[in-house]
């Protein structure tokens, strides 16, 4: 069995493909860990749902603010150069386009793009949405973050979510703990896999039609 | 250029000496937004007064759904919410909305949070709808209408407003001109245009002209109350 990625080297992994200059919205989770990882030689932008940009890491202790908080309603810092705004500005920036790239978890994520990470949909669950819907389908590149597989082994690329739906044909990339998939019209296409997976054992744990980019990079995480 | 003093500067004044006097009126079966998300902007000595006061059977607009004991958890605890409309109820500490949602003992209308921000900000502004594409193809939008404009699909969605709005800032003066302090400013400018008559709680409340006309965040136009409450924060770090 090939070594899976830990979710710092998964991190490090989405963080490698984020530009200076970006604008980007980090989700609540495993995607908040990628703002560790980015560069510090770079001007890159994180905006917090709740009214922030030029989101800054977290104090030091003894240094928290009830009222500078991210989406998860942990204390951070504001850089500088760095706003406060409503929720309705805030919201303009995700759905009218302005943000470049968004990272989410996922419940699940279709080959075509579809996401599934605000409800399981089990009969006794409380729904909550938060801003999940507005980031599936407001951002320009909306990634997704998560372990290819649940705990019990079925993946959680599938040809058609069972969840319910967050967004439709929203995804353009996934990184797992596994391999990197660039979502298509056409179905997903395997671009990275971790060192010691063959493209026929991914294809037999995720059970889903996958295609091998050209050049197929293997890669460690580090 | 600076603001110049305005004339018969005694006449117009929104404050209101104590918490209790500023939601006296507020009814049973009343739509109430309460600014904030999680804690931070949530108007807690306005709850508590309301709760003081008794209204229930209320409608309450929030992001969330009360988080631990205090503020919008201590309004549900008391049993005074028929309705919520907010898009993360589920939390940690939400114990007081999950018990009432599970039994049956509240209604939940669940919104994603730019829709509610949107419809919201729609009420203020006098719009009759919304087209939107958050949320289309969604359980969140099954039976609304949907419209394609320009390829891109939309779910139409209606106005929320309110018979009170009830916020935190942290500067006010008696015309009702807000400022706000950091990630606590979230739904209080929208909110606040949004209610027939909006509350605002604040850190402080100074003199007319104190406040930078280019910084002002919510014009007074829009509020119509001011209370003082010294800040908790400042209490305790003093």
């Amino acid at each position: 069995m090939p070594r899976k990625l830990n979710r710092e080297q998964m991190a490090t992994r989405v963080a490698q493909d984020i530009p200076e200059g970006a604008y980007v919205n980090l989700g609540i989770g495993l995607p908040t860990t990628v703002a560790n990882f980015l560069p510090l030689d770079k001007d890159i932008f994180l905006q917090s749902e709740n009214g922030l940009l030029g989101m800054g890491p977290a104090p030091a202790q003894g240094e928290e603010d009830d009222e500078l908080i991210n989406a998860g309603k942990l204390p951070v810092t504001l850089l500088s150069g760095g706003c406060f705004f409503h929720q309705a500005d805030s919201f303009a920036m995700m759905r009218g386009g302005h943000l470049d790239i968004c990272v989410l978890g996922a419940f699940q994520t279709s080959i075509y793009g579809d996401l599934a990470n605000w409800h399981t949909g089990a009969p006794n669950a409380i729904p909550a949405v938060g801003g999940a819907m507005d980031l599936a389908i407001g951002a320009k590149q909306v990634f997704v973050m998560m372990e290819l597989l649940t705990k019990s082994g079925e993946s959680k690329l599938v040809e058609r979510c069972s969840y319910p739906l967050t967004g439709l044909l929203c995804v353009s990339r996934v990184y797992t703990d596994l391999a990197v998939f660039d979502l298509t019209a056409e179905g997903a296409i395997v671009t990275e896999m971790v060192d010691g997976l063959t493209f026929e054992e991914l294809k037999g744990l995720t059970g889903v039609p996958l295609r091998a980019a050209p050049v197929l990079r293997p890669w460690s995480g580090s | 250029m600076a603001a110049q003093p305005a004339l018969n500067t005694s006449m117009i004044n929104k404050t209101i000496g104590s918490f209790g006097e500023a939601v006296a009126d507020i009814f049973d079966g009343a739509c109430i937004m309460i600014g904030g998300f999680g804690t931070a902007g949530m108007p807690d000595q306005l709850i508590d007064a309301l709760i003081v006061q008794g209204a229930s059977n209320l409608t309450i607009v929030n992001n969330n759904a009360g988080n631990g004991e205090t503020g919008l958890a201590a309004l549900l605890r008391e049993g005074r919410v028929r309705k919520i409309i907010c898009s993360f109820p589920r939390q940690v500490d939400s114990q007081h909305f999950d018990r009432l949602y599970r039994a049956g003992q509240i209604e939940l209308e669940l919104v994603p949070q730019g829709n509610l921000a949107a419809r919201i900000q729609a009420a203020g502004a006098g719009l009759g709808a919304i087209f939107t594409p958050t949320g289309f193809g969604t359980r969140l939008a099954e039976g609304k209408e949907t419209r394609k404009i320009d390829g891109r699909h939309y779910v139409l969605e209606y106005p929320i407003a309110a018979d009170f709005a009830l916020i935190k800032a942290r500067e006010g003066d008696r015309w009702g001109n807000l400022v706000y302090s950091k990630a606590a400013r979230n739904f209080g400018p929208i909110m606040a245009t949004a209610a027939k008559c909006t509350i605002a709680q604040v850190g402080e409340i100074v003199p007319l002209g104190a406040l930078d006309p280019e910084a002002i965040v919510t014009p007074g136009i829009f509020v119509q109350r001011v209370v003082a409450a010294p800040s908790r924060d400042r209490a305790n770090a003093a």
